[in-house]
Protein backbone atom coordinates (compact mmCIF):
# COMPACT_ATOMS: atom_id res chain seq x y z
CA UNK A 1 0.00 0.00 0.00
CA UNK A 2 1.31 3.31 -1.00
CA UNK A 3 -0.11 6.55 0.52
CA UNK A 4 -0.10 9.77 -1.76
CA UNK A 5 -0.53 13.08 -0.55
CA UNK A 6 -4.00 13.04 -2.01
CA UNK A 7 -4.51 10.48 0.72
CA UNK A 8 -2.94 12.18 3.77
CA UNK A 9 -5.03 15.44 3.13
CA UNK A 10 -7.98 13.04 3.01
CA UNK A 11 -6.62 11.51 5.89
CA UNK A 12 -6.70 14.69 7.77
CA UNK A 13 -10.11 15.54 7.44
CA UNK A 14 -13.09 15.40 10.32
CA UNK A 15 -15.62 12.82 9.40
CA UNK A 16 -18.68 11.81 11.51
CA UNK A 17 -18.47 8.21 11.57
CA UNK A 18 -21.36 5.58 13.51
CA UNK A 19 -20.90 3.71 16.22
CA UNK A 20 -21.80 -0.07 14.60
CA UNK A 21 -20.53 -1.97 17.63
CA UNK A 22 -19.69 -1.21 21.71
CA UNK A 23 -17.93 -4.23 23.15
CA UNK A 24 -16.22 -3.54 26.80
CA UNK A 25 -12.88 -5.47 28.12
CA UNK A 26 -13.93 -5.77 31.38
CA UNK A 27 -13.44 -2.65 33.31
CA UNK A 28 -10.26 -1.53 31.15
CA UNK A 29 -11.42 -0.43 27.91
CA UNK A 30 -14.28 -0.06 25.21
CA UNK A 31 -13.73 -1.85 21.91
CA UNK A 32 -15.19 0.56 18.93
CA UNK A 33 -16.28 -0.61 15.31
CA UNK A 34 -16.84 2.56 13.30
CA UNK A 35 -18.03 2.76 10.12
CA UNK A 36 -16.08 6.08 8.44
CA UNK A 37 -17.21 7.53 5.87
CA UNK A 38 -14.80 7.46 2.26
CA UNK A 39 -12.58 6.28 4.62
CA UNK A 40 -8.76 6.27 3.64
CA UNK A 41 -7.64 3.12 4.36
CA UNK A 42 -5.06 2.78 6.99
CA UNK A 43 -1.43 0.70 7.17
CA UNK A 44 -1.31 -1.51 10.50
CA UNK A 45 -0.04 0.23 13.05
CA UNK A 46 -1.25 3.77 12.58
CA UNK A 47 -4.23 5.69 15.10
CA UNK A 48 -7.05 7.48 14.65
CA UNK A 49 -7.93 10.93 16.59
CA UNK A 50 -11.35 10.59 18.09
CA UNK A 51 -12.93 14.03 18.62
CA UNK A 52 -15.97 14.64 21.38
CA UNK A 53 -17.97 17.92 21.14
CA UNK A 54 -20.10 19.58 23.47
CA UNK A 55 -22.95 22.37 22.74
CA UNK A 56 -20.99 25.16 23.60
CA UNK A 57 -18.01 24.16 21.66
CA UNK A 58 -15.61 22.02 23.76
CA UNK A 59 -14.19 19.70 22.26
CA UNK A 60 -11.61 17.04 23.78
CA UNK A 61 -9.81 14.52 21.46
CA UNK A 62 -7.26 11.94 21.99
CA UNK A 63 -5.73 9.07 20.03
CA UNK A 64 -5.89 5.83 19.45
CA UNK A 65 -4.98 2.74 17.94
CA UNK A 66 -6.40 0.66 15.44
CA UNK A 67 -6.99 -2.37 15.57
CA UNK A 68 -9.09 -3.60 12.46
CA UNK A 69 -6.75 -5.20 9.44
CA UNK A 70 -7.28 -2.70 6.37
CA UNK A 71 -9.51 -4.72 5.08
CA UNK A 72 -12.27 -4.80 7.43
CA UNK A 73 -15.13 -2.41 6.41
CA UNK A 74 -15.11 -1.38 9.82
CA UNK A 75 -12.62 0.79 11.66
CA UNK A 76 -12.01 -1.01 15.29
CA UNK A 77 -10.59 0.94 18.13
CA UNK A 78 -9.47 0.08 21.80
CA UNK A 79 -9.90 2.70 23.98
CA UNK A 80 -8.08 1.95 27.25
CA UNK A 81 -9.74 3.50 29.82
CA UNK A 82 -7.56 6.31 31.65
CA UNK A 83 -8.54 6.72 35.39
CA UNK A 84 -10.60 9.68 35.45
CA UNK A 85 -10.33 10.05 31.46
CA UNK A 86 -12.63 12.72 29.95
CA UNK A 87 -12.81 11.31 27.02
CA UNK A 88 -12.55 7.60 27.49
CA UNK A 89 -14.72 7.24 30.49
CA UNK A 90 -16.88 8.90 27.87
CA UNK A 91 -16.59 6.47 25.19
CA UNK A 92 -17.02 3.84 27.51
CA UNK A 93 -20.03 4.96 29.60
CA UNK A 94 -22.11 6.83 26.93
CA UNK A 95 -21.82 5.97 23.61
CA UNK A 96 -23.89 3.47 21.81
CA UNK A 97 -24.31 1.88 19.06
CA UNK A 98 -26.17 4.35 16.39
CA UNK A 99 -24.00 7.34 17.92
CA UNK A 100 -21.85 9.34 15.67
CA UNK A 101 -18.58 10.16 16.52
CA UNK A 102 -16.10 13.00 14.77
CA UNK A 103 -13.07 11.36 13.97
CA UNK A 104 -10.00 11.73 11.70
CA UNK A 105 -7.22 9.53 10.55
CA UNK A 106 -5.61 7.37 9.75
CA UNK A 107 -2.42 9.21 11.25
CA UNK A 108 1.51 8.65 11.80
CA UNK A 109 3.81 6.79 8.95
CA UNK A 110 6.15 5.65 11.05
CA UNK A 111 5.19 3.16 13.66
CA UNK A 112 3.16 1.27 10.55
CA UNK A 113 3.83 -2.17 9.27
CA UNK A 114 2.94 -3.05 5.25
CA UNK A 115 2.82 -6.47 5.39
CA UNK A 116 5.58 -6.93 3.73
CA UNK A 117 9.05 -7.40 5.44
CA UNK A 118 9.67 -9.22 8.58
CA UNK A 119 8.17 -7.92 11.68
CA UNK A 120 8.59 -8.22 15.19
CA UNK A 121 5.97 -6.75 17.59
CA UNK A 122 6.42 -6.39 21.51
CA UNK A 123 3.90 -5.38 22.90
CA UNK A 124 2.91 -4.44 27.10
CA UNK A 125 -0.48 -4.43 28.06
CA UNK A 126 -3.08 -2.01 26.10
CA UNK A 127 0.13 -1.54 23.64
CA UNK A 128 -0.85 -4.82 21.60
CA UNK A 129 -3.76 -3.08 20.20
CA UNK A 130 -1.58 -2.01 17.06
CA UNK A 131 0.42 -5.29 17.11
CA UNK A 132 -3.37 -6.90 16.76
CA UNK A 133 -4.51 -5.13 13.37
CA UNK A 134 -1.19 -5.99 12.09
CA UNK A 135 -1.69 -9.63 13.16
CA UNK A 136 -4.93 -9.90 11.48
CA UNK A 137 -3.37 -8.00 8.46
CA UNK A 138 -0.66 -10.58 7.91
CA UNK A 139 -3.47 -13.02 8.13
CA UNK A 140 -5.49 -11.73 5.20
CA UNK A 141 -2.99 -11.29 2.81
CA UNK A 142 -1.54 -14.87 3.45
CA UNK A 143 1.54 -13.75 5.28
CA UNK A 144 1.64 -14.99 9.14
CA UNK A 145 4.50 -16.08 9.17
CA UNK A 146 6.20 -12.73 8.29
CA UNK A 147 5.21 -11.42 11.98
CA UNK A 148 6.72 -12.85 15.61
CA UNK A 149 4.43 -12.03 18.27
CA UNK A 150 5.58 -11.06 22.06
CA UNK A 151 3.13 -9.66 24.26
CA UNK A 152 2.92 -9.27 28.38
CA UNK A 153 0.65 -8.21 30.75
CA UNK A 154 -0.15 -8.60 34.32
CA UNK A 155 -2.76 -11.76 33.91
CA UNK A 156 -4.76 -13.31 31.13
CA UNK A 157 -7.68 -10.98 32.15
CA UNK A 158 -5.65 -7.62 31.48
CA UNK A 159 -4.19 -8.49 28.52
CA UNK A 160 -6.17 -7.65 25.07
CA UNK A 161 -7.22 -9.77 22.76
CA UNK A 162 -5.49 -12.38 24.82
CA UNK A 163 -7.36 -15.20 22.71
CA UNK A 164 -6.59 -14.17 19.14
CA UNK A 165 -3.24 -13.23 20.08
CA UNK A 166 -2.20 -17.17 21.58
CA UNK A 167 -4.18 -18.66 18.84
CA UNK A 168 -1.90 -16.96 16.24
CA UNK A 169 1.41 -18.26 18.39
CA UNK A 170 2.12 -15.07 20.40
CA UNK A 171 4.51 -15.47 22.90
CA UNK A 172 2.64 -14.53 26.26
CA UNK A 173 4.12 -13.77 29.12
CA UNK A 174 1.93 -12.69 32.46
CA UNK A 175 3.72 -11.48 35.55
CA UNK A 176 1.14 -11.74 38.02
CA UNK A 177 -0.88 -14.83 37.06
CA UNK A 178 -1.40 -16.66 40.11
CA UNK A 179 -0.17 -20.54 39.62
CA UNK A 180 1.59 -20.26 36.41
CA UNK A 181 0.28 -22.54 33.70
CA UNK A 182 3.77 -23.59 32.97
CA UNK A 183 4.10 -22.48 29.66
CA UNK A 184 5.69 -19.17 28.62
CA UNK A 185 7.88 -16.99 30.28
CA UNK A 186 6.16 -15.04 33.21
CA UNK A 187 7.95 -11.47 32.40
CA UNK A 188 9.67 -10.50 28.57
CA UNK A 189 12.80 -10.46 30.47
CA UNK A 190 16.57 -10.11 28.24
CA UNK A 191 16.38 -13.95 28.09
CA UNK A 192 12.94 -14.07 26.63
CA UNK A 193 13.83 -11.11 23.86
CA UNK A 194 16.89 -12.61 22.92
CA UNK A 195 15.18 -15.37 21.65
CA UNK A 196 12.79 -13.28 19.26
CA UNK A 197 15.15 -10.62 18.40
CA UNK A 198 15.56 -11.07 14.48
CA UNK A 199 18.23 -8.21 12.94
CA UNK A 200 16.59 -8.60 9.96
CA UNK A 201 13.16 -7.81 11.02
CA UNK A 202 11.66 -4.51 11.64
CA UNK A 203 10.71 -4.43 15.69
CA UNK A 204 7.45 -2.19 16.61
CA UNK A 205 7.67 -1.95 20.17
CA UNK A 206 4.60 -0.47 21.83
CA UNK A 207 3.47 0.36 25.42
CA UNK A 208 4.36 1.98 28.55
CA UNK A 209 7.47 4.34 28.78
CA UNK A 210 8.76 1.94 31.19
CA UNK A 211 8.33 -1.33 28.83
CA UNK A 212 9.17 0.09 25.96
CA UNK A 213 12.55 1.11 27.57
CA UNK A 214 13.22 -1.90 28.86
CA UNK A 215 12.27 -3.87 25.72
CA UNK A 216 14.72 -1.56 23.51
CA UNK A 217 17.70 -2.21 25.93
CA UNK A 218 17.21 -5.94 25.86
CA UNK A 219 16.86 -6.00 21.78
CA UNK A 220 19.92 -3.79 21.63
CA UNK A 221 21.66 -6.39 24.20
CA UNK A 222 20.56 -8.85 21.31
CA UNK A 223 21.77 -7.40 18.50
CA UNK A 224 19.08 -6.05 17.50
CA UNK A 225 19.96 -2.81 15.26
CA UNK A 226 19.02 0.51 16.62
CA UNK A 227 17.64 1.82 13.36
CA UNK A 228 15.04 -1.16 13.03
CA UNK A 229 13.31 -0.66 16.16
CA UNK A 230 10.09 1.72 16.02
CA UNK A 231 8.73 2.53 19.50
CA UNK A 232 4.79 4.19 20.23
CA UNK A 233 4.24 4.97 24.10
CA UNK A 234 0.32 5.52 24.34
CA UNK A 235 -2.10 5.99 27.05
CA UNK A 236 -1.65 7.00 30.81
CA UNK A 237 1.01 4.45 31.03
CA UNK A 238 2.88 6.24 28.69
CA UNK A 239 3.45 8.24 31.36
CA UNK A 240 6.20 8.36 33.95
CA UNK A 241 6.28 10.59 37.15
CA UNK A 242 9.16 12.78 37.56
CA UNK A 243 10.68 10.50 40.12
CA UNK A 244 10.98 7.40 38.01
CA UNK A 245 12.15 9.34 35.22
CA UNK A 246 15.58 7.73 36.11
CA UNK A 247 15.06 4.63 35.72
CA UNK B 1 -19.59 19.42 12.66
CA UNK B 2 -21.96 17.07 15.07
CA UNK B 3 -22.17 17.46 18.57
CA UNK B 4 -21.44 14.28 20.26
CA UNK B 5 -24.78 13.15 22.00
CA UNK B 6 -24.41 13.49 25.65
CA UNK B 7 -21.16 15.14 25.81
CA UNK B 8 -20.60 18.21 28.07
CA UNK B 9 -16.75 17.60 29.11
CA UNK B 10 -15.07 18.30 32.46
CA UNK B 11 -15.24 22.20 32.08
CA UNK B 12 -17.31 24.49 29.76
CA UNK B 13 -16.00 26.28 26.62
CA UNK B 14 -15.91 29.35 29.09
CA UNK B 15 -14.45 28.40 32.46
CA UNK B 16 -11.03 26.60 29.70
CA UNK B 17 -7.99 27.67 31.09
CA UNK B 18 -6.40 30.35 28.44
CA UNK B 19 -3.02 28.70 28.48
CA UNK B 20 -4.36 25.86 26.93
CA UNK B 21 -4.47 26.26 22.93
CA UNK B 22 -7.70 24.52 21.38
CA UNK B 23 -7.66 20.96 21.85
CA UNK B 24 -5.12 20.56 24.70
CA UNK B 25 -5.83 19.51 27.99
CA UNK B 26 -3.59 19.79 31.12
CA UNK B 27 -1.55 17.04 32.17
CA UNK B 28 -0.78 18.57 35.45
CA UNK B 29 2.53 17.20 37.00
CA UNK B 30 3.42 14.48 35.20
CA UNK B 31 5.16 14.57 31.89
CA UNK B 32 4.52 12.32 29.21
CA UNK B 33 7.10 10.25 27.13
CA UNK B 34 6.90 10.59 23.41
CA UNK B 35 9.71 9.23 21.26
CA UNK B 36 10.08 7.13 17.87
CA UNK B 37 12.89 5.41 18.43
CA UNK B 38 14.63 3.27 21.29
CA UNK B 39 15.95 6.12 23.47
CA UNK B 40 19.91 6.78 23.17
CA UNK B 41 22.24 6.85 26.33
CA UNK B 42 24.54 9.72 25.61
CA UNK B 43 27.32 10.81 27.53
CA UNK B 44 27.43 13.86 28.75
CA UNK B 45 31.44 14.04 28.67
CA UNK B 46 31.43 13.48 25.27
CA UNK B 47 28.56 15.20 23.92
CA UNK B 48 28.88 17.75 21.70
CA UNK B 49 26.22 20.37 20.19
CA UNK B 50 27.57 21.96 16.55
CA UNK B 51 25.86 24.34 14.81
CA UNK B 52 26.79 24.43 10.77
CA UNK B 53 25.80 24.97 7.32
CA UNK B 54 24.66 28.74 5.85
CA UNK B 55 26.91 29.96 9.37
CA UNK B 56 30.15 32.10 8.72
CA UNK B 57 31.56 30.60 12.07
CA UNK B 58 30.44 26.65 12.35
CA UNK B 59 31.05 26.25 16.06
CA UNK B 60 30.85 23.01 18.39
CA UNK B 61 30.31 23.26 22.22
CA UNK B 62 31.00 20.94 24.70
CA UNK B 63 28.19 20.88 27.66
CA UNK B 64 31.07 22.81 30.20
CA UNK B 65 31.52 24.96 26.96
CA UNK B 66 27.74 25.47 27.20
CA UNK B 67 27.77 26.09 30.55
CA UNK B 68 30.17 28.07 31.16
CA UNK B 69 29.07 30.46 27.91
CA UNK B 70 25.54 30.63 29.83
CA UNK B 71 27.53 32.11 32.92
CA UNK B 72 26.10 32.33 36.20
CA UNK B 73 22.58 32.97 35.34
CA UNK B 74 21.54 31.21 32.67
CA UNK B 75 18.93 31.44 30.74
CA UNK B 76 15.34 29.77 31.80
CA UNK B 77 12.50 29.33 30.01
CA UNK B 78 8.89 29.39 32.38
CA UNK B 79 5.92 28.68 31.03
CA UNK B 80 3.74 25.68 28.89
CA UNK B 81 4.52 23.32 26.51
CA UNK B 82 2.54 21.75 24.09
CA UNK B 83 2.36 18.38 22.68
CA UNK B 84 0.69 17.38 19.55
CA UNK B 85 -1.13 14.17 21.66
CA UNK B 86 -3.16 17.03 23.03
CA UNK B 87 -1.70 16.88 26.58
CA UNK B 88 -0.20 20.47 27.78
CA UNK B 89 2.23 20.87 30.62
CA UNK B 90 1.49 24.29 32.38
CA UNK B 91 3.94 26.61 33.69
CA UNK B 92 6.86 24.65 34.03
CA UNK B 93 10.97 25.34 33.63
CA UNK B 94 14.09 24.59 31.30
CA UNK B 95 17.34 26.19 32.18
CA UNK B 96 20.27 26.64 29.64
CA UNK B 97 21.45 28.87 26.59
CA UNK B 98 19.47 30.59 24.30
CA UNK B 99 20.07 29.73 20.88
CA UNK B 100 19.88 33.21 19.99
CA UNK B 101 23.28 33.70 22.06
CA UNK B 102 24.41 30.30 19.86
CA UNK B 103 23.85 31.64 16.27
CA UNK B 104 25.11 35.45 17.40
CA UNK B 105 28.41 33.01 17.64
CA UNK B 106 27.74 31.11 14.76
CA UNK B 107 26.51 33.69 12.73
CA UNK B 108 23.89 32.62 9.90
CA UNK B 109 24.37 34.01 6.52
CA UNK B 110 22.09 36.15 4.83
CA UNK B 111 20.38 34.02 2.75
CA UNK B 112 19.60 31.18 5.47
CA UNK B 113 16.10 30.67 5.95
CA UNK B 114 15.23 27.76 7.98
CA UNK B 115 17.24 25.52 10.49
CA UNK B 116 16.96 21.68 11.10
CA UNK B 117 17.89 20.39 14.59
CA UNK B 118 19.42 16.64 14.49
CA UNK B 119 19.49 14.26 17.52
CA UNK B 120 22.21 11.90 18.21
CA UNK B 121 19.39 9.33 16.66
CA UNK B 122 18.87 11.07 13.39
CA UNK B 123 16.03 12.30 14.48
CA UNK B 124 15.42 15.48 12.71
CA UNK B 125 12.47 18.35 12.41
CA UNK B 126 12.95 21.58 10.13
CA UNK B 127 11.93 25.39 11.86
CA UNK B 128 11.88 28.81 10.31
CA UNK B 129 14.53 30.63 11.66
CA UNK B 130 12.09 33.26 12.65
CA UNK B 131 10.66 30.67 15.07
CA UNK B 132 14.06 30.31 16.85
CA UNK B 133 15.19 33.38 17.11
CA UNK B 134 14.21 36.87 19.23
CA UNK B 135 13.96 34.69 22.51
CA UNK B 136 12.08 31.60 21.33
CA UNK B 137 14.25 28.77 21.17
CA UNK B 138 16.52 27.78 23.96
CA UNK B 139 19.38 24.58 24.34
CA UNK B 140 18.28 23.10 27.43
CA UNK B 141 20.34 20.63 30.44
CA UNK B 142 17.99 21.28 33.23
CA UNK B 143 13.82 20.40 33.53
CA UNK B 144 13.10 22.63 37.17
CA UNK B 145 16.45 23.10 38.02
CA UNK B 146 17.30 18.94 37.69
CA UNK B 147 19.60 17.60 35.29
CA UNK B 148 17.10 16.71 32.40
CA UNK B 149 16.75 12.82 32.13
CA UNK B 150 17.70 10.90 29.27
CA UNK B 151 13.83 9.93 28.43
CA UNK B 152 12.96 13.96 27.92
CA UNK B 153 16.36 14.28 26.03
CA UNK B 154 18.97 14.57 28.34
CA UNK B 155 21.79 15.75 28.69
CA UNK B 156 20.83 18.23 26.06
CA UNK B 157 17.71 19.19 23.81
CA UNK B 158 16.82 22.07 21.77
CA UNK B 159 12.67 23.67 23.20
CA UNK B 160 10.96 25.77 21.21
CA UNK B 161 8.04 25.94 23.56
CA UNK B 162 6.04 28.17 21.19
CA UNK B 163 5.33 25.03 18.89
CA UNK B 164 4.09 21.23 19.31
CA UNK B 165 6.78 19.74 21.66
CA UNK B 166 8.00 17.28 18.02
CA UNK B 167 9.71 20.80 16.81
CA UNK B 168 12.32 21.02 20.15
CA UNK B 169 14.45 17.82 19.39
CA UNK B 170 15.63 15.51 22.12
CA UNK B 171 19.36 14.04 22.21
CA UNK B 172 20.54 17.21 20.37
CA UNK B 173 23.60 17.39 18.52
CA UNK B 174 23.34 19.57 16.00
CA UNK B 175 21.90 22.50 13.98
CA UNK B 176 22.15 23.14 10.15
CA UNK B 177 21.30 26.28 8.99
CA UNK B 178 19.63 25.98 5.36
CA UNK B 179 18.29 28.58 2.54
CA UNK B 180 15.31 26.43 2.48
CA UNK B 181 13.02 24.59 4.36
CA UNK B 182 13.46 20.71 4.09
CA UNK B 183 11.30 18.57 5.92
CA UNK B 184 12.38 16.23 9.33
CA UNK B 185 11.12 13.22 10.72
CA UNK B 186 7.28 14.09 11.56
CA UNK B 187 7.24 16.27 8.93
CA UNK B 188 7.43 13.34 6.26
CA UNK B 189 5.36 11.03 8.06
CA UNK B 190 2.26 12.77 8.21
CA UNK B 191 2.31 15.79 10.46
CA UNK B 192 2.17 19.52 9.94
CA UNK B 193 5.14 21.40 8.89
CA UNK B 194 4.94 24.35 11.59
CA UNK B 195 2.97 22.72 14.45
CA UNK B 196 1.69 25.73 15.94
CA UNK B 197 -0.49 24.30 18.24
CA UNK B 198 -2.81 27.97 18.89
CA UNK B 199 -3.47 27.43 15.34
CA UNK B 200 -4.23 23.46 15.72
CA UNK B 201 -1.57 22.36 13.01
CA UNK B 202 -1.17 19.13 14.18
CA UNK B 203 -1.12 17.10 10.89
CA UNK B 204 -0.55 17.09 7.01
CA UNK B 205 -3.25 18.89 5.98
CA UNK B 206 -4.30 21.03 8.80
Amino acid sequence: MTETGHDRRLAAVWRDARVVDVRHHGDLAVILRLDVPDRVIHRPGQHYVVRLRAEDGYTASRSYSTVSAPSDDLVELYVERVPDGEVSGFLAEVVEPGDELECRGPIGRWFAWDGRGPALGIGGGSGVAPLVSMLRHAREVGRPELLSLAVSARTAADLPYREELEAAGALVALSREPGARGIGPSRLDAAAIGAVADPGATAFVCGSARFTLAMESYLLSAGQPEGSIRVERFGPSGEIDEDEADT
Amino acid sequence: MAITRGFTGRRRQAERDPRLPPGQYDVGRSWPVLTAEATPRVDAERWSLGIDGLVANPTSWSLRDLKKLAGQDSDTYRGDIHCVTTWSKLDTSFTGISLDTLLEIAQPSPEATHIVEESTTRYRTNLPLEDVTGGKAWVVWEHEGKPLSREHGGPVRVIVPHLYFWKSAKWISRITLLDRDEPGFWELNGYHDRGDPWLEQRFDGD
